[in-house]
């Protein structure tokens, strides 16, 4: 930033001054942590000279990876990480979501139940909600119906926050209280469970090997790589698929604008009310999404599912460089924090530390997070 | 007629029992630029806000290039031509330079996706280099986020904005109150630039030696009226100050205040 162009309209625009984006900070983090583990287990005498990410006695595949483990770390956030790929653009807007846990709880016993089959074994469905007219029914209805719980408690959400003026924080506290009650009193209580199998499969199937028409079914890449991994794939495509709407739409501008300025949107002729309705819609609709494949995984739905999901997003978030007031922050910072907090939870069983542990650190890791963001923000101010 | 950039007759605002702007009757030509004075409560922002429909009037009209406007709404009037640099700067701090000229007005490609509809960056980069050479702005790298830029760096991308977009009346609102001695004289430069591609423009200014040096006409504003309509030629800082004070009252305005 130092050299200055001269004379009148000297002005030049350089291609390869972009600045040193802090997405390569967090996944330089998350290299770091890998490599703590990876030397943890080297060293600690119990573990024997196990390798975390590496399997260099069996050979089991075709790569000296240990697959099963990068698998299990890239499923296990998944999910969650689906939610907060729309709590990230929630924050960028300004605004939090603590609605997404319960909106998984909700949106999963409704759909759940639009997806149940009529015989089990042959026998009735012991878990039934409806008669026979909702048994067996399409795989898009309970589909439709689970994103449009999301898509309806997220809209309920941005017209609160837009047109109340009341703070997120409080809307979708409310929010989220209220639908572990929805959540609850749908089934009064009892999981519902016993889906039709096209509803299973939509996590535990091998929707690249259906894509792909089963014409590599039997490759190493269908057999080891994309098998029972549908909420990983899905999470990756939804990054992708958010990482160029922000930065390339004017929808993405938008959210951009209003967590930097909210004033400024607004006289720069901004719909801002608009803007925080859709926001909001679209982490509903992912939080629902993410309710399918979590009751498609488990196949059955629980009024506590989704328990604390959102913190656990916000967290994702938060590692990833979203900035908590709004206006910076990335999908690809989100994703990597996501990663950062799957290779957490798995280093830890890798280790075979207790989970209690697990919990303390990641607390740790949030605030450490924010004191680094802010400490960066400092410093690159006094730079300026 | 034609060359009448704004017009206004009678433009009033009361603010309850309070009446912030009484009867102003304004004209500004094509190319000329024109400072209001006034001391603090005067009615200058008063009067400024009126015409970029920030507020509603309470009674009068506005021309622009002699069509009666009724601006609902700040958008309508930048629509309209109006380019209003605010006192409190409207930029994202977040965002970069060609994202802040185009905010809300962006170029985008495949429009028929709606709100997710592409962004064309390089045409808002072509543009933005356009319209910082024209003001002959000096920033480094348009790509850094406003937050890394100094305040008048920041001022010159808020008035580069009405070079980009050629608008048909600029008006500034104290633009360098909060500048720097160096700052201030780039921000006065770039009002010179736009003197010599003849746009007209509001310049709201308490920094006499500034007016005295950039604009044609001075109109002062006391107590919700306007006392004075002075060409630069016919006074002086002296003169002007005794306007603003209320030692003197022009004669046409004799009864006013």
């Amino acid at each position: 930033m130092a050299d200055t162009s001269h004379g009148t309209g000297g002005l030049t625009f350089h291609k390869s001054k972009r600045v040193w984006p802090n997405e390569m900070n967090i996944f330089v983090a998350l290299i770091l942590i890998i490599l703590i583990f990876e030397a943890l287990g080297q060293l600690l005498p119990y573990m024997k000279g196990q390798s975390m990410l590496f399997d260099f006695n069996t050979r089991r595949d075709d790569t000296i990876l240990n697959m099963a483990r990068i698998k299990i770390i890239i499923l296990q956030v998944s999910i969650i990480g689906i939610i907060a790929l729309g709590v990230t653009q929630v924050i960028i807007t300004g605004g939090i979501d603590l609605s997404s846990g319960s909106v998984v709880g909700a949106a999963a016993m409704i759909a759940m139940s639009f997806a149940q089959t009529e015989l089990v074994n042959g026998n009735p469905n012991p878990k039934a909600i409806f008669g026979n007219w909702a048994m067996d029914l399409p795989i898009i209805v309970p589909l439709l119906i689970g994103l449009g719980c999301g898509l309806i408690a997220g809209a309920v959400n941005g017209l609160l926050i837009a047109y109340t003026r009341i703070p997120p924080f409080i809307a979708t506290l409310g929010m989220m209280v209220s639908l572990r009650g929805v959540a609850k009193w749908w089934s009064r209580g009892n999981p519902i469970s016993f889906p039709t199998e096209e509803y299973a499969d939509i996590s535990n199937g091998n929707i690249v090997d259906s894509l792909t028409f089963g014409l590599f079914s039997d490759s190493w890449t269908m057999t080891q790589l994309f098998d029972g991994q549908n909420p990983a794939i899905y999470f990756l495509l939804l990054a992708v698929l958010f990482h160029f709407v922000m930065k390339y739409t004017v929808y993405g501008k938008h959210t951009y604008a209003i967590g930097s300025n909210e004033d400024a949107a607004r006289m720069s002729g901004i719909n801002v009310s608009g803007q925080k309705v859709l926001v909001y819609a679209i982490a509903g609709t992912l939080a629902g999404f993410a309710a399918i494949l979590l009751t498609s995984r488990n196949v059955t739905a629980q009024a506590g599912m989704g328990f604390v999901y959102e913190l656990d997003a916000i967290a994702m978030a938060v590692i990833g460089g979203v900035s908590l007031t709004g206006g910076r922050g990335s999908i690809i910072g989100t994703v990597l924090g996501a990663l950062i907090f799957g290779v957490i939870i798995s280093g830890f069983t890798y280790l075979k530390l207790d989970a209690f542990y697990q919990e303390m650190v990641k607390g740790a890791i949030i605030v450490a997070a924010v004191v680094l963001d802010q400490w960066r923000q400092q410093r690159s101010a006094a730079k300026a | 007629m034609n060359d009448i950039v704004l017009k206004t007759q009678d433009l009033t605002k009361h603010y309850g029992g309070v009446h912030a702007l009484e009867g102003a009757d304004f004209e500004l030509r094509a190319g000329e630029h024109v400072a209001i004075m006034g001391d603090n409560g005067a009615g200058k922002s008063t009067f400024v806000r009126q015409i970029t429909g920030v507020e509603q009037r309470t009674r009068g009209k506005v021309w622009l290039y002699g069509k009666e406007v009724h601006f609902a709404g700040p958008l309508d009037a930048r629509e309209a031509g109006i380019e209003t640099v605010f006192q409190t700067l409207a930029l994202a701090d977040d965002l970069d330079v060609p994202d802040n000229l185009f905010l809300g007005r962006e170029i985008t490609k495949w429009n028929w996706l709606g709100p997710f509809r592409r962004l064309d960056y390089k045409a808002m980069r072509e543009a933005t280099m356009a319209g910082l050479e024209k003001t002959a702005v000096k920033i480094p790298n348009i790509r850094n986020s406003i937050r890394n830029m100094s305040g008048g760096q920041r001022q010159c991308v808020a008035i580069a904005r009405t070079a980009t977009f050629h608008s048909k009346l600029t008006i500034m609102d104290e633009p360098t109150a909060a500048l720097g001695v160096q700052e201030t004289a780039q921000v006065e430069n770039i009002i010179r630039t736009l003197k010599e591609d003849g746009e007209p423009l509001i310049l709201i200014s308490h920094n006499m030696r500034q007016v005295m040096d950039l604009v044609d006409r001075i109109i002062v504003f006391r107590r919700g009226r306007i006392v004075a309509n002075l060409k630069k030629e016919e006074t002086d800082g002296q003169d002007v100050v005794a306007y603003i004070t209320g030692a003197k009252t022009g004669a046409e305005f004799e009864g006013a205040a």
